[in-house]
């Protein structure tokens, strides 16, 4: 990982600065972790070039290693955790509309039904949950491959076989999580959509299933369905890269894989957060 | 004692004023000043006490670290080779770690075919062939569908041998090759090193350059021709086997006729 050179932590000046010894003051802490912050910015900003760099320069290179690669991560972050992510569409349908029909019959603001559950489901939890979700199923298991790999000496090995460990370890990674992110946010919605229908029929409200799915197709603009795609698609981009960061771009010791780990999920929640304030901006200004 | 080696006309390896870092931290020194040069054909036995740095030494000569200082060649053009326009260099370079380094994760047959398959573009059934011949001539057919985690020690070794000769590289780069084999095992080794360098129908008779690290020159008495030891962050050029000898150096003494290692 020499040639890419995105571990920042490990230059002398940097060491020196993150752990000279200070005086006790606020100040010193805060600058110390305003410090550290804006160096893992910059690892993980040169970590995505990188990976992009050679996402763009290599595509169609060694496809017969690497596309079983790619599929077989799409299966991990997608097909595998279909199940899982059906069972919870069904309990979100059951959550939104169990709170909302009592409300809405209450005011009867029925009609508002389908509005409720683009704006909750389609644009808000769906991709959030998704994401989150496929961060502690996948990407928590992506460090510890990774790092794992790393402390072994497994990533000198392929470098020795003139194969770069971007290519082979981190590409089909940051594919396979896009697409599956995206692919399981559409069934999580579909699923967590019919479930609510489903849950306001059990309640005996007075709603036509034609007059639900109007509400939501009416509801739903081209938009929606771009900037769903661009999300869930970046919310895969920037969770494989973090976790493939931590466990990779810097040296690691077997012993340190598990806070490697706790570092990338931390830092992984806070970037979905901050790309789905984001969107929310972005919606409310469309 | 020499401290440089002869320069024949075209090296496969030559170090001019090279000083070497440490995997561990790039910017500590553990040998410097290395002038050696490596002539194709030639079969190198490098000693030194564990710590010494060989195996760092022998990582900067992979390429796999930049050096500290100086400038060294591999078959003419300098490194190391990240460039991907000069990817055909790199490969005719193949590196064996001591604890193999295997991808934990695929089986023997994938481990050993993963080189050929990627730098080829092939598919599994593609590369069988290559593969099988290659399992046989290291006897891992049986193990081909193995992971690394359930063989011995002894075996997984073969396998990362097995996987740096894929690409039937010009020169061969060896940690510690012996280290903790069995005496059937570290004889297997010596023979088919032996036959490397003659040349190998693997190799389709063309003699491969062999550099090799361990703690007992003594092992390799017999089939290395030049030796060299590394001793206080310093390189020493020793000759062959009758210098070695002949060497008043105290810790060529200990790693040549060490009394208290056995054969």
């Amino acid at each position: 990982m020499q040639k890419g050179n995105a571990s920042t932590f490990d230059s002398p000046q940097v060491r020196f600065v993150l752990r000279m010894p200070t005086p006790p003051f606020f100040s010193n802490f805060v600058g110390r972790k305003l410090f550290r912050f804006l160096l893992t910015i910059q690892g993980l900003g040169a970590f995505a070039l990188i990976t992009l760099g050679v996402m763009i320069k290599k595509f169609g290179a060694a496809r017969r290693v690497i596309q079983p690669l790619i599929f077989h991560e799409i299966s991990r972050s997608g097909l595998q955790l279909l199940p899982m992510f059906l069972f919870l569409a069904a309990a979100l349908g059951l959550l939104v509309i169990g709170q909302t029909v009592s409300w809405a019959t209450r005011f009867g603001a029925t009609q508002y039904l389908g509005i409720v559950m683009v704006s909750v489901v389609v644009r808000e939890l769906g991709p959030l949950i998704s994401a989150l979700l496929v961060l502690a199923r996948i990407g928590t298991a992506n460090v510890v491959e990774l790092g794992t790999a790393r402390a072994m000496g497994e990533v000198e090995a392929l470098e020795a076989l003139g194969i770069d460990p971007v290519h082979y370890l981190v590409v089909p990674r940051v594919i396979g999580m896009a697409v599956g992110i995206f692919s399981l946010t559409v069934y999580l919605i579909i699923a967590a959509l019919a479930s609510g229908y489903l849950w306001a029929f059990l309640q005996n409200m007075p709603l036509r299933p034609g007059d639900y799915f109007s509400q939501l197709a009416n509801s739903l603009t081209g938009l929606d369905f771009a900037l769903l795609a661009i999300k869930t698609i970046l919310f895969g981009f920037i969770i494989s890269i973090v976790t493939c960061y931590h466990g990779l771009a810097q040296p690691l010791r077997l012993e340190e894989v598990s806070y490697a780990t706790v570092r990338a999920v931390a830092q992984s929640v806070i970037a979905c957060v901050l790309i789905d304030a984001l969107f929310i901006v972005i919606y409310i200004a469309t | 004692m020499n401290t440089t080696a002869e320069t024949p006309t075209h090296c496969a390896i030559e170090m001019r004023g090279v000083s070497a870092g440490s995997m561990r931290d790039l910017n500590a020194v553990v040998v410097e000043e290395v002038n050696w040069s490596v002539a194709p054909g030639d079969f190198w036995a490098i000693g030194g006490l564990q710590g010494a740095g060989k195996s760092d030494f022998l990582m900067l000569t992979a390429g796999l670290m930049a050096p500290v200082s100086g400038t060294y060649c591999f078959l003419g053009e300098e490194m190391p080779i990240f460039e991907d326009h000069r990817l055909k260099d790199r490969l005719r370079l193949g590196f064996v770690f001591e604890n193999g380094q295997l991808f934990n994760h695929l089986t023997v047959f994938e481990n050993v075919s993963l080189p050929l398959r990627y730098h080829h573009n092939l598919s599994k059934a593609e590369a069988a062939a290559e593969t099988q011949k290659l399992l046989e001539l290291t006897e891992l057919a049986p193990w081909a569908d193995s992971t690394p985690g359930a063989m011995a020690r002894n075996w997984q070794r073969r396998v990362g041998l097995a996987r740096a000769l894929m690409l039937r590289p010009d020169v061969l780069l060896l940690d510690n090759p012996l280290a903790g084999l069995d005496l059937r095992h570290r004889a297997w080794w010596l023979t088919l090193l032996e036959q490397l360098s003659r040349g190998h129908e693997w190799t389709n008779g063309r003699p491969t350059t062999l550099v090799v690290t361990t703690n007992d020159l003594r092992l390799w008495r017999r089939t290395a021709r030049q030796f060299a030891i590394l001793k206080d962050k310093h390189f020493m050029v020793l000759g062959d086997w009758k210098q070695v000898e002949a060497a008043s150096d105290a810790l060529v003494r200990e790693l040549a006729t060490s009394s208290l290692q056995h054969d």
